[in-house]
């Protein structure tokens, strides 16, 4: 009885959500405030019935209600309780409902913290997410209903795929999506202001929090999902460019076009279309990332097997929603553009650049992951393309921004002037200098490696010079505003991840070794010795766990058990065993008995010595929390009463017009 | 021309050269880095000459893994309805690695047999990547048309 109550509230939420995407509008464009005071209680009534039924999938889970297909799917009675929560997003249908979820979530947030802004324009943004929302629940209603009935009900249910079984992976899918939608909040912002025709400074003020936090998640989920791929997949890499992984990558790519040109809007009021546009293209790129992960149309290590209804409704959903707001975007946004003029040597030059590189970067990487479609399509054959297109690609569009990023907080709005940035240019560039040349006796002229240290001595001396300033300049108390502090942080984030991702790709060593118990072998330094395998067993697997010490000249550096773990079902998986260390990671996989019939004979173990590796995810971190920490400027959070009445009357007045 | 067209012009030249460029840089890297899919019938009627590196899809062989005893040397043929390849591949399998099942190998022809660099079996029992079933599809449809064409040389 339960899940069908789970069905009939999602069908409430679609009614309520129907209401909150078409009255508001209608209200805002007949000035009437009866009809867009109704945006704020059926969005929350949405959320209310959202989240039970989302609160219903939980409990039959926690259940074991293998009456329901997706539970019997995803679930059996040995998965502990907590990944029985992790399998609710485990599969496609529950992804989407946590998807519906998530957006409640946001649009809630928004409803609460809008107050100062102008009815009109609320409504609208509030009406904007509310289409989104119907379209994110007929998509679960009509095609992916994770309330089914399996019957007769099957005594145990099968499994959750073993690679997901993984504390990364339990939260890697929320985040991410926090980040995906947190992006349908600028995209709103961008379809209300372009349906007024006008887009007032305060209101990028107060959008600019959002799409930071938006950004913020979509790192942190970005950086799980790394992680998680170098701990678990047990090939130790940390980005593959598989597509789901781009699927990802182009929003936050986008993202942070966005961030930087929502500045600039809301500072000088110039590239106010160019900002619309980005944030139309971070959404339209979310929801591509969202579909592309689930939907099964390319070959990727997340596929799941395809219904081509949904297929179809995707295609259709992506066509109305990109479609539809740059139509919108062609109509009107002559119509909002303008603001002040800027020199070539300006703060805004430099974002632009950047702004640039990132969007190209991001067009990249869509041809490379959308191309196999294209080939299909054109019938070119079945092809795929090679992660070199990326590796060679995505640095070469990167340099221009390593380049000019230690100028950026230098750089004056408008116009800027030459001999304080010379100053930079010649401070920074001899510390880079200086650090390559020793590091090139160091590395023994890995070029690769002197490269990074180079271009992350540069991003990072410049980023502290800056810090300096501020600290001699300025009085106690201003030094930092949290915007700025966020910038700094963000901005050292990415010295931080040149060092681990230049000096581990080429100072790493990696090994297939054939080993007996008893046999050494050596990598990068480390003597890597098979002790043996052995039983194990878990909660819902078994495994062979191999022992390796592993030591350094003579002395032991840390002991560790790799497992091959068979789950219910026979589904085998790797479980990897890291030695982490902020210089170097050690890492050891085991790959299969060389006898299967002998177990504790010799094995294929996979060796590895990543140095620096963890670098990579310490500057995602670090980027994430400077996203975090510059949202949370009090400068967004003023009330500007005032302003905002005035702001009121003009839009009235200009939407009448 | 006044400062601001003079401006916008060096913007628009600028954003021109930058298209035209990476638009280049795409072109050549995309052509460096295209792996065509081709089951072991479509490389054995020759379709996969023109490639240096390719993908080579199928069905794992029931009996046909060897391994070497002395390395990670480990020897398979991948099958599809009407042809079998042999492949080499010098390293781990992964997990999903099974007689019987669909198996993706990226790599090179040498001496008539498939040197692989990059093996992928990430699917389970039931499920078979769309791309490959897609592409044995199409080898069993060619293969006919290939038949009847070897026929007609054959008789005369």
């Amino acid at each position: 009885m339960t899940p069908e109550l789970g069905q009939l509230a999602l069908i409430l939420a679609l009614l309520l959500a129907l209401a909150q995407s078409t009255l508001p509008l209608l209200g805002a464009w007949r000035n009437n405030r009866a009809l867009m005071a109704v945006a704020r209680p059926a969005a929350s009534g949405q959320a209310v019935f959202v989240a039970l039924a989302f609160a219903i999938l939980v409990s039959a889970f926690l259940h074991f209600d293998f009456s329901v297909q997706y539970v019997a799917d995803n679930s059996n009675l040995q998965l502990p309780w907590y990944y029985r929560i992790a399998a609710v997003w485990g599969a496609h249908e529950g992804s989407m409902l946590l998807w519906v979820l998530i957006l409640n979530v946001w649009t809630i947030a928004l409803a609460l913290f809008s107050r100062q802004l102008p009815e009109v324009f609320v409504a609208r943004v509030l009406a904007v997410l509310g289409i989104i929302s119907v379209g994110f629940l007929c998509f679960i209603l009509f095609t992916s209903n994770p309330f089914g009935r399996l019957l007769p009900m099957p005594p145990d249910g099968a499994d959750l795929n073993p690679i997901l079984q993984d504390p990364g992976m339990t939260f890697h899918p929320p985040v991410l999506y926090m980040g995906y939608v947190g992006f349908s909040v600028a995209f709103a912002f961008s379809i209300a202001a372009l349906l007024g025709g006008s887009m007032e400074q305060s209101w990028v003020r107060w959008a600019r929090p959002w799409t930071n936090a938006a950004w913020g998640f979509l790192s942190c989920g970005i950086v799980a999902g790394s992680w998680w791929a170098y701990a678990e997949l047990g090939w130790g890499g940390w980005w593959f460019w598989d597509p789901v992984e781009n699927a990802s990558f182009m929003p936050w790519l986008v993202g942070v076009a966005l961030i930087h040109a929502q500045a600039v809007t809301e500072k000088r009021g110039s590239l106010r279309a160019w900002t619309i546009l980005l944030s139309l293209f971070a959404f339209s790129l979310s929801l591509l990332g969202t579909f592309l992960v689930r939907s099964g149309i390319l070959t990727s290590v997340h596929a799941f097997a395809s219904d081509p209804r949904r297929g179809f409704y995707i295609l259709c959903f992506l066509a109305v929603v990109v479609g539809g707001s740059l139509l919108l975007y062609a109509l009107r946004a002559p119509k909002v553009a303008g603001g002040k003029a800027f020199a070539l040597v300006s703060r805004e030059s430099a974002i632009l650049i950047g702004n640039l590189m990132f969007t190209v970067a991001a067009a990249m990487v869509l041809l490379g992951t959308l191309f196999p479609l294209l080939g299909d399509a054109l019938n070119l054959g079945k092809i795929s393309v090679g992660p070199p297109y990326f590796g060679l690609l995505f640095p070469l569009l990167m340099l221009p921004v390593v380049l000019l990023l230690p100028f950026g907080p230098y750089l004056r709005w408008g116009k800027s002037d030459a001999p304080l940035l010379r100053q930079v240019l010649v401070r920074a560039g001899i510390a880079a200098a200086a650090c390559a040349v020793i590091a090139a006796f160091l590395v023994q002229g890995q070029l690769k490696a002197i490269a990074g240290v180079a271009s992350a001595v540069w991003v990072g001396v410049g980023v502290l010079l800056y810090v300096l300033r501020r600290w001699r300049e300025m009085p106690a108390g201003r030094r930092y505003p949290a915007e700025m502090a966020g910038m700094l942080l963000a901005h050292l984030g990415v010295a931080v991840f040149l060092i681990g991702v230049l000096l581990s790709e080429s100072l790493s060593v990696t090994r297939d070794v054939r080993m007996s118990p008893g046999h050494v072998a050596s990598v990068g330094g480390y003597d890597f010795r098979f002790d043996g395998v052995t039983q194990t067993r878990g909660p819902n697997w078994e495994a062979e766990q191999g022992m390796v010490t592993v030591s350094r000249k003579g002395e032991t550096v840390a002991v560790m058990h790799p497992q091959k773990r068979t789950y219910a079902h026979e589904q085998v998986q790797t479980t990897s065993a890291i030695d982490a260390g902020i210089t170097r990671d050690l890492y050891v996989a085991l790959g299969e008995p060389m006898d299967p019939q002998h177990v504790e004979g010799a094995w294929a173990l996979r060796l590895y010595t990543k140095p620096f590796i963890r670098w990579i995810w310490g500057g995602g971190l670090l980027m994430m929390l400077g996203g975090f920490v510059s949202a949370a400027d009090r400068r967004f959070r003023v009330k500007r009463t005032a302003e905002a009445t005035q702001t009121a009357a003009a839009s009235v007045q200009e939407s009448r017009a | 021309m006044n400062p601001t067209r003079q401006r916008r012009l060096t913007i628009v030249i600028a954003v021109l050269v930058a298209v035209i460029i990476s638009a280049a840089l795409v072109v050549y890297a995309l052509q460096q880095n295209m792996n065509y899919l081709f089951t072991p019938s479509q490389v054995q009627a020759g379709e996969a000459t023109r490639y240096q590196n390719f993908r080579l899809g199928g069905m794992v062989k029931q009996g046909s893994i060897q391994r070497s005893s002395d390395s990670l040397k480990v020897t398979f043929t991948v099958i599809d309805a009407s042809g079998a390849m042999p492949v080499e591949y010098n390293g781990i399998l992964p997990d999903l690695f099974r007689e019987n099942q669909s198996v993706i190998a990226t790599g090179h022809m040498d001496d008539g047999r498939f040197v692989a660099t990059e093996v992928l079996a990430k699917h389970d029992e039931t499920y078979m990547p769309q791309e490959l079933k897609d592409a044995m599809a199409k080898a069993h449809a060619g293969k006919h048309i290939d038949e009847a064409a070897n026929q007609d040389k054959a008789q005369p």
